[in-house]
């Protein structure tokens, strides 16, 4: 029946996942009446994902060139401990906040440069690799936690508005508005500039991007790039919500970026996807916690959960792109 | 034809190795403004794998490359097209989950350039892509409709149109009707007489002697992949064609007639 009806399946397409969203935010009101619409408890769900959403928009842009890359949470990892080294060693803060996302890029450039010189078969390689190299980095700057970092570093992770109707903690966090930007940017960036329509045509033919001019491998080195620098973002914004920087930080982050993305109805086989369905891809995992936590389940069911809707969003692009396939 | 002037394009001594195979031994190659040259020879012959190298896909692992009498390298598609080489693959190689429009101008989109970035102004690349299928006398629902939504035809006619939305000097089509229903078959090889009266050389894969004998001036066959045999449209037939395909060269008018079905 849906298919039978292309306008609805295609706004089904590009919003059911926000109806998805909509459909668990009643639930959960209807569960938890009093604390789920509290002020305090909406501001911790927008605290909480800012750094995981951070991941998932970077891991959107490799996605969607049917590649992926594990070592976003080593990454993570790494940038955290940096920021927290470079502060504690008095850096300037303005220098301290670069540390992050050039840790990121850093690396990012390393897992796009290795993949494409080495010609290896699949991103999981290299990033594979590079998820233990940048982990055991981590440790060997730091094994125990560093905290206590200036304010000014803090502030992205750290500062709530209040807006004058909130009371404190609660409040509209600068992360969520530095998400906002960050998406808004990229959606410009994926859908206005020549770069970002190539990374889309690579995703859906690399062969028809190359005999097209352009230069796959270099496309490819910019996006894990900017997934990189996305890591490092997210560091910056878990350095300043935990105020501090801790070797463990980021563990096993990578998949739960990749629940997101894929959750928010991107094609594992690449070119498809959009800004939006990821953002409400790391809302559904956040709202799922959130809930869950609520209604005092274990995080066992939590994990179960999770598994379970990763397989469902996989299968439903895998009808998704049978039917396209079929015409 | 004007036999005087150096070639647009030519190859000389071209071979290709692909690992162990030898794709192509040897290969000279020409074609001149204005000419249409049909491209024959058997499956595996090479044909594509050639055209490929003319297009800058493929570099070959020996001989050179020749445009306008100097010699060129191509290290990728992208320097065959900006000199105005332009190639639609046997496969399209589009994109199926873009537009149309943006399939066609993929790698070469219009808008304002700031900093290494352009940023696409999509309202005239649309414009364009529209009122270039329209030259084209192609009938596509809406230049937005993604191509993996197309049919064979459609999809072979957007490839097209790619090729020809920017002024190229050599047009090469690796078997442009081997998808299409015959009224569209018509299209392409009237297309091609048009690019042909415009100056441009068109290259034409095909194993249909119809089209080779509608729309080119010249017919070259490869065979194992080497040179073959090479004729002026009016000094050869169909089944002297045929027999090239095969392998065969002198009285093979009986034989090839006996084999084509
Ligand atoms: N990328 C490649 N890697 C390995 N071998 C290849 C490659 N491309 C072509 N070949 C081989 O080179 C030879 C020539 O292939 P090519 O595609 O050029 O033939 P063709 O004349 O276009 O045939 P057809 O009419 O079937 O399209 C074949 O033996 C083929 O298997
Ligand atoms: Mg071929």
């Amino acid at each position: 029946m849906i298919s039978n009806n292309p306008g609805l399946s295609r706004f089904l397409e590009s919003y059911g996942i926000i109806l998805v969203v909509i459909v668990m935010m009643a639930i959960l009101y209807a569960t938890q009446p009093a604390t789920f619409l509290s002020a305090g408890n909406l501001s911790n769900i927008l605290k909480q994902n800012a750094y995981p959403a951070m991941l998932a928009l970077g891991m959107f842009v490799v996605i969607i060139t049917a590649g992926i890359d594990l070592s976003v949470g080593s990454v993570l990892g790494l940038a955290i401990i940096c920021i927290a080294v470079a502060d504690k060693a008095g850096t300037p803060w303005p220098l301290v906040l670069l540390v992050g996302p050039l840790v990121g890029i850093a690396s990012g450039l390393v897992n796009g440069l290795g993949y494409t010189m080495l010609k290896l078969p699949h991103p999981f390689i290299m990033t594979l690799g590079t998820l233990n190299i940048a982990r055991g980095l981590t440790s060997l700057i730091s094994q125990a936690p560093i905290s206590g970092l200036q304010t000014e570093v803090r502030y992205p992770g750290q500062k709530v508005f209040d807006l004058g109707i909130f009371t404190p903690p609660a409040g509209i966090p600068l992360s969520f508005f530095l998400v906002i930007a960050c998406a808004v940017g990229l959606w410009f960036f994926l859908n206005r500039t020549n770069m970002g329509r190539h990374i889309f045509a690579i995703g859906g033919n690399p062969q028809a991007a190359r005999v097209s001019g352009i230069d796959v491998d270099r496309v490819l080195v910019y996006v894990y790039a900017i997934c990189g620098f996305f890591a490092g973002l997210a560091a910056l914004l878990l350095a300043g919500r935990t105020d501090s920087g801790f070797p463990l930080a980021g563990v096993g982050n990578e998949l739960d970026a990749i629940a997101a993305v894929i959750i928010g109805g991107a094609s594992f086989f690449g070119g498809r996807g959009t800004v939006l369905g990821v953002l409400a891809g790391v809302l559904i995992m956040g709202l799922l916690r959130n809930g869950l936590n609520l209604n005092n389940i274990s995080p066992f069911w939590q994990q179960i959960l999770i598994g379970l809707i990763i397989i469902i969003a996989v299968y439903i692009d895998v009808l998704r792109r049978r039917a396209a396939t079929r015409k | 034809m004007n036999t005087a002037a150096s070639p647009l394009l030519e190859a000389k001594g071209v071979t290709k190795y692909f690992g162990a195979i030898t794709a192509l031994r040897n290969v000279n190659f020409h074609v001149n403004s204005g000419e249409a040259l049909g491209v024959v020879g058997d499956n595996g012959a090479g044909k594509s794998t050639l055209m490929k190298i003319l297009s800058g896909l493929y570099q070959p692992s020996e001989g050179h490359l020749i445009f306008e009498g100097r010699p060129v390298h191509f290290s990728s598609p992208r320097i065959a097209r900006n000199i105005g080489i332009e190639m639609v693959y046997q496969d399209f190689a589009l994109a199926g989950n873009l537009p149309i429009y943006e399939n066609i101008y993929l790698g070469r989109e219009p808008g304002i350039r700031v900093g290494g970035l352009t940023i696409i102004d999509k309202a005239k690349a649309r414009e364009m892509a529209q009122a270039h299928l329209d030259k084209l006398k192609i009938h596509v629902k809406s230049v937005d409709q993604p191509v993996e939504e197309l049919s064979g035809g459609q999809r072979q006619a957007v490839a097209i149109a790619r090729a020809t939305a920017f002024d190229a000097k050599v047009v090469i089509m690796d078997e442009p009707t081997a998808a299409l229903a015959i009224k569209e078959v018509g299209k392409v090889l009237d297309l091609i007489k048009t690019l042909k009266d415009h100056g441009v050389a068109v290259i034409m894969i095909s194993h249909r002697m119809d089209d080779i004998f509608y729309a080119c001036d010249r017919v070259m066959a490869l065979f194992h992949g080497a040179n073959f045999a090479d004729s002026p449209l009016g000094k050869t037939n169909r089944n002297e064609v045929i027999g090239w395909i095969m392998g065969t060269k002198d009285h093979t008018a009986q034989l090839a007639h006996d084999r084509v079905h």
